[in-house]
């Protein structure tokens, strides 16, 4: 209980010291007074240190489970294992929030320290942006959200965390997520504050390129993990669901890819520099609308959050101010200043690389229609409707053609001016190898789809063509494997895709069924009591064509607080496929729900992400 | 006369342009044949006609009517006004149960008989669907 107070009261001073410091570097920059730099580390320090102790006292209360905090009684029970209380406290809105606080003060505390080259304009400008995103979000806690809210009589027992969230994989996605949230904001703010001083150059490129990278990590790593969660634990078999709450982190995540580019066309020739920050920009308001899509309740979906309309209209007010702050500058402090007529011409880097950009705007676009279509459909005309994986296949597979040709040709290119016939005739010949090996493929397997030949085909290209500047090219390493590991991923996506089987029926203890001559026998169940819960384990034999058994025991997990029910896939991993069995629970007659699948290349998908992001690293390694 | 620069940036903004509106109108046209609409079992009874388009049924399952065998479920969706009986083949979610809230997404065989696919996973045990929230409160 007294923690709690101690954790409210310091999330009141940090308040205070943002209001303060706001006014005082506004101060500073109009020359009032003079700022002092070791004051702003100090107050920063102070103020990373007060929102520090409020998230660990409220960490704090989830582990003795204080029930006297709201939060703790809505989101925990006692009996619940030692790691999910902690990772409980960042599993709810309210905690969450107070998480997205942390990295906000953590981030601009570090930006401080490692922008020491820029302009002392510059910096303290970053830091008033900063600040009025971090005191809006201490308005948001503390006035709609507030973690620290007293009850009393105090409750005897919590209302429990809810099951599918107790899994170690959700237990690190929302922080990390939001370290990829949180660095755009940075980026959005650093954006405003170079235009403001008229620091857009090179050196400020080079600078800001580092805090791109990093959150592009922190963002794909992100969704990998939920995307991985989703397919082990929802038990729907898949990876992406086109569900809203997963296009709304899909959306930052186009932005940032593009801004990603782009900074470094900014860096080499000083031109897309309008293009650029309108990304920079947009990528934070993406993240923030995806949080104010999430937390208003307008989109439901597997995250249900408590649903309060009085926060949404919060957001959307604070949302909305941040955005005409960024265009009211961009348009009032936009330097037309002619800066050497830079031409581009069309066989070069960086059309190559704006190319990337379209392709990454239409791909966000679409994402963005599909997602809010409904809302604005149900708003005006009052009919409810969805948009399934449909309209996004249909959309994004034939543009993904050209995308990966583009993508294979571009890295190869130099800057500036390339000469048309020396593009390497290699790849002429390359090009109609894969042909080759791709009708092959496609011929075995019987794909009959063009767009999907086609689609095989190019990804093929993108494949062989980063493969060999794998090998060949010493410079630009992190480049080539990120688009070498991004060829593995659309590959093992398609193949994964098409050659996926699924049989899914009811049955009993000792049904046999036939399935593609596998045969699927469902041996027994049994039951066992755990820490929290109740657990019922199936055993499967499968037994395919070659006489090869394998078991798979599924399993249905009967928590005790709250009353709910979860199935817990069982996964047989292999290089090549995936095969999957889960099972449910139907309240009659002993009958169960299975439903088993076999996933090819699912492997390939983490393992590509996973070296699309070890490239990120690299990259964020090397650079100065 | 028109200066090459100038003709340069005219071709240039008119290919822009002429891409974005591609784009719109076929991301439009796609949206158009994709989206899937959601009905409560009372707006059923009073369709004009019945197509084979795509549509979700909102309600609750009624108790007692959930029967299966060994390749689908039956069972019967309400608005406490008016009823639907589905046939699901596939694999249900956790939180389906006799009483709760439930969303089908199928293709209507007749006004009183839905086919479907799919039964939309929700994982709140207390949570009902706005949809059917609204279907429920209208009665």
């Amino acid at each position: 209980m007294l923690i709690s107070q101690i954790g409210n009261y310091s999330l009141i001073l940090g308040l205070i010291l943002s209001i303060y410091l706001i006014i005082y570097l506004f101060l500073g920059i109009y020359g009032f007074t003079k700022n002092n730099l070791n004051n702003i580390y100090s107050i920063l320090f102070l103020q990373l240190f007060s929102v520090l102790i409020s998230f660990f006292s409220l960490i704090y209360s989830f582990v003795v489970s204080d029930f006297t905090n709201e939060t703790v009684y809505n989101n925990s029970h006692t009996t619940k294992p030692l790691f999910y209380k902690i990772s409980g406290t960042w599993g709810n809105h309210e905690g969450s929030l107070l998480l997205w606080l942390l990295v906000l003060t953590l981030f601009i505390f570090l930006f401080l320290i490692y922008s020491k080259k820029q302009p002392k304009n510059y910096r303290l400008n970053t830091i008033v942006f900063q600040q009025i995103i971090i005191s809006g979000f201490f308005l948001f806690v503390l006035f709609t959200s507030n973690p620290f809210n007293y009850l009393f009589p105090k409750p005897t027992e919590g209302l429990g965390l809810n099951p599918i969230l107790q899994d170690p994989a959700l237990a690190i996605h929302p922080p990390i997520l939001y370290l990829g949230y949180v660095g755009s904001s940075i980026i959005f703010s650093a954006s405003l504050s170079a235009l403001v001083s008229k620091n857009i150059n090179s050196s400020w490129a080079h600078h800001i390129k580092k805090w791109v990278l990093l959150s592009w990590i922190f963002l794909t790593f992100g969704i990998m993990l939920g995307s991985i969660w989703a397919y082990y634990e929802l038990g729907w078999g898949g990876f992406w669901f086109w569900d809203p709450v997963e296009n709304v982190s899909l959306m930052p995540w186009f932005c940032l890819t593009a801004l990603l580019h782009s900074i470094s066309v900014l860096e080499k020739r000083l031109i897309l520099k309008s293009w650029t920050l309108i990304l920079s920009i947009a990528t934070f308001s993406l993240s923030m609308s995806g949080t104010f899509l999430v937390r208003s309740g307008i989109l439901n979906s597997v995250h249900t959050f408590a649903n309060d309309p009085e926060r949404g209209v919060f957001i959307l007010i604070f949302l909305f101010i941040l955005i005409l702050i960024s265009i009211l500058i961009f348009f009032f402090f936009e330097t037309d200043e002619k800066i050497l007529e830079n031409k581009i011409y069309w066989l070069s880097k960086e059309t190559f690389i704006l190319i990337n950009n379209w392709f990454m705007v239409f791909f966000l676009s679409v994402v963005l229609i599909g997602t809010t279509y409904p809302i604005f459909l149900e708003v005006l005309t009052s009919d409810k409707i969805s948009v399934g994986p449909p309209f996004y296949q249909k959309l994004l597979i034939p543009f993904l053609i050209p995308f990966l040709f583009f993508m294979a040709v571009g890295p190869n290119l130099k800057w500036i001016k390339n000469d048309f016939k020396k593009i390497n005739i290699k790849k002429f010949f390359l090009l109609i190898f894969i042909c080759f090996i791709a009708s092959l493929f496609t011929e075995k397997l019987n794909i009959n789809n063009l767009f999907i030949i086609i689609l095989i085909f190019s990804s093929f290209y993108l494949f062989v063509s980063s493969l060999s500047d794998l090998i060949y090219k010493k410079k630009n390493f992190s480049q080539n494997i990120s688009h070498f590991a991004f060829s593995i991923l659309i590959l093992s996506i398609i193949f994964n895709g098409i050659l996926s089987k699924e049989f899914s029926g009811n049955m009993r203890v000792g049904d046999e069924i036939d399935f593609n001559s596998n045969i699927i026998e469902f041996q027994k169940i049994e039951t066992f009591d755990k820490e929290n819960y109740k657990s019922i384990i199936g055993t499967f034999k499968i037994e395919d064509r070659k006489k090869k058994i394998i078991l798979l025991k599924p399993e249905i997990r009967v928590y005790n607080q709250p009353n709910i029910l979860t199935s817990e896939a069982d996964i047989k991993t292999s290089f090549y496929e995936d095969k999957f069995l889960v099972f449910s629970i139907l309240n009659q007659d002993n009958i169960f729900n299975v439903r088993y699948q076999v996933k090819p290349f699912m492997i390939w998908i983490w393992i590509s992400t996973f070296l699309l992001i070890f490239g990120g690293l690299i990259r964020f390694t090397k650079i100065k | 006369m028109v200066g090459k620069k100038v003709k340069l940036r005219v071709i240039f903004l008119s290919i822009f342009l002429a891409t974005i509106i591609l784009s719109i109108i076929l991301i439009l046209k796609s949206l158009e044949d994709e989206i899937v609409y959601f009905i409560s079992p009372t707006e059923i009874k009073s369709l004009v006609e019945l197509n084979k388009k795509k549509i979700r049924v909102g309600g609750m399952v009624k108790e007692g009517s959930v029967k299966a065998n060994s390749d689908s479920i039956n069972f019967i969706i309400t608005d406490y006004k008016n009823e639907i009986m589905v046939s699901y083949s596939g694999a249900i979610p956790n939180l389906f149960a006799e009483g709760k809230g439930v969303v089908a997404e199928g293709i209507l065989k007749d006004r009183n008989f839905l086919i479907s696919k799919k039964i939309l996973a929700k994982h709140d045990e207390n949570y009902i669907p706005p949809e059917v929230k609204e279907a429920l409160g209208a009665k």
